[in-house]
């Protein structure tokens, strides 16, 4: 039998009850959410549950929503089952004045850079992560660029005036 | 097919207007001998023989292939040795972006050429970080190395790069032999952190 959206939300639920909330299908992409403590438990069991077989971690990423008051960080694991050709989006949601999470190097060893990257641009502290050190920024770089209270452009430099890159205004 | 045309009334090539011939230098000449300013003559050499090293990291080194080649042919101004080696080399062509993690490279490899040296900053990403408003880009390489001569353009055109090599040949043929001991040279590398 064909692994569906369906029977992966079924399985989800009867092992973790109410603890794995918010399912929804964008396009057809199975999404889902749990606190950010429950993050291994839930990968685990996409892992080794021999229904589910979620063995390969496609890509791990940070969001950051400054809105969003306490769970202004957002990490998501989009995982893959390469036997039924099936993908689900795991999301958990953390602080951004703590943003502690589990590392998942011990079960994808994927994960080890992907971690270092969302380490490098967004400040997310992987407990337990084997080597996490800025990977694709400067070494004394000392903020994470892609927090949204950071601008887009280079603040070192004065010369370079909003007026002429059709923006409007200047940046003095 | 329609043919292409590009001049509606062709017009006849004015050689002796066009081609730039390089002249003898100021001087006194007399029977089997010549005399002129040592500088002169080390400037002419120098202007005629620069040998480039590309550092081409995006767009504007394809420009750059391009103006190596055939058609437009930057051999023709004595700089047909493109060297890899830095130790070799009396200009720098810089070409394309340059990453901040770059940055040290770019100076390394400045710091490798042997005196004198000049240095050309191809492209709006080399001069300015043209397009590139960004914390990993480097805002001009004339942060981290002195600069002769910027080219704009994103991507220039040959023929933009050829006119930037000839005000580089310019300053390499005027320059006093002297300039590379001056104090204002030597401030001028210590304002970038270079003994």
């Amino acid at each position: 039998m064909a692994l569906t959206n369906e029977i992966i939300q079924q399985q989800l639920t009867e092992k973790f009850g109410e603890q794995v909330y918010n399912f929804e299908s964008p396009f057809g992409l199975l999404t889902f959410q749990s606190s950010k403590e429950m993050n291994l438990k839930v990968l685990q069991f996409l892992y080794e549950n021999e229904n589910l077989q979620f063995t390969f971690l496609t890509d791990l990423c940070a969001v950051h929503y400054p809105d969003n008051k306490g769970q202004e960080l957002a990490v998501v694991y989009l995982l893959h089952n390469l036997r039924e050709n099936i993908r689900v989006r795991y999301k958990i949601f953390t602080d951004i004045q703590q943003p502690d999470i589990f590392t998942a190097t011990k079960l994808f060893e994927a994960a080890n850079w992907m971690e270092r990257e969302t380490y490098d641009f967004f400040g997310v502290n992987f407990i337990g992560h084997p080597n996490l050190k800025r990977v694709l920024n400067a070494d004394e770089m000392d903020y994470f660029p892609l927090r949204k209270e950071y601008p887009l452009e280079d603040q070192t430099r004065i010369d370079k005036d909003d007026a002429m890159f059709g923006r409007g205004g200047s940046i003095f | 097919m329609r043919p292409v045309r590009f001049n509606i009334h062709p017009k006849q090539g004015e050689p002796n207007k066009s081609i730039l011939m390089t002249e003898a230098p100021e001087g006194y000449s007399g029977q089997g001998f010549f005399t002129t300013k040592l500088s002169d003559v080390v400037g002419l050499a120098r202007k005629n023989s620069l040998w480039p090293l590309p550092f081409a990291t995006s767009c504007c080194g394809i420009e750059f292939m391009a103006t190596m080649g055939a058609h437009y042919d930057l051999a023709r101004f004595g700089a047909e040795r493109v060297g890899f080696s830095p130790r070799q080399c009396d200009l720098l062509m810089v070409m394309g972006t340059i990453a901040k993690k770059m940055a040290p490279v770019v100076k390394q490899v400045y710091l490798q050429m042997a005196e004198p040296r000049w240095v050309l900053s191809v492209g709006a990403c080399a001069s300015s970080g043209g397009i590139f408003d960004t914390y990993s880009v480097l805002q001009g390489i004339d942060q981290i190395i002195p600069v002769d001569v910027y080219v704009p353009g994103c991507p220039p055109r040959p023929e933009a790069i050829l006119d930037g090599f000839m005000k580089i040949q310019e300053l390499v043929g005027k320059e006093s032999i002297r300039r590379r001991n001056s104090p204002q040279y030597t401030a001028l590398l210590e304002s970038y952190g270079i003994q």
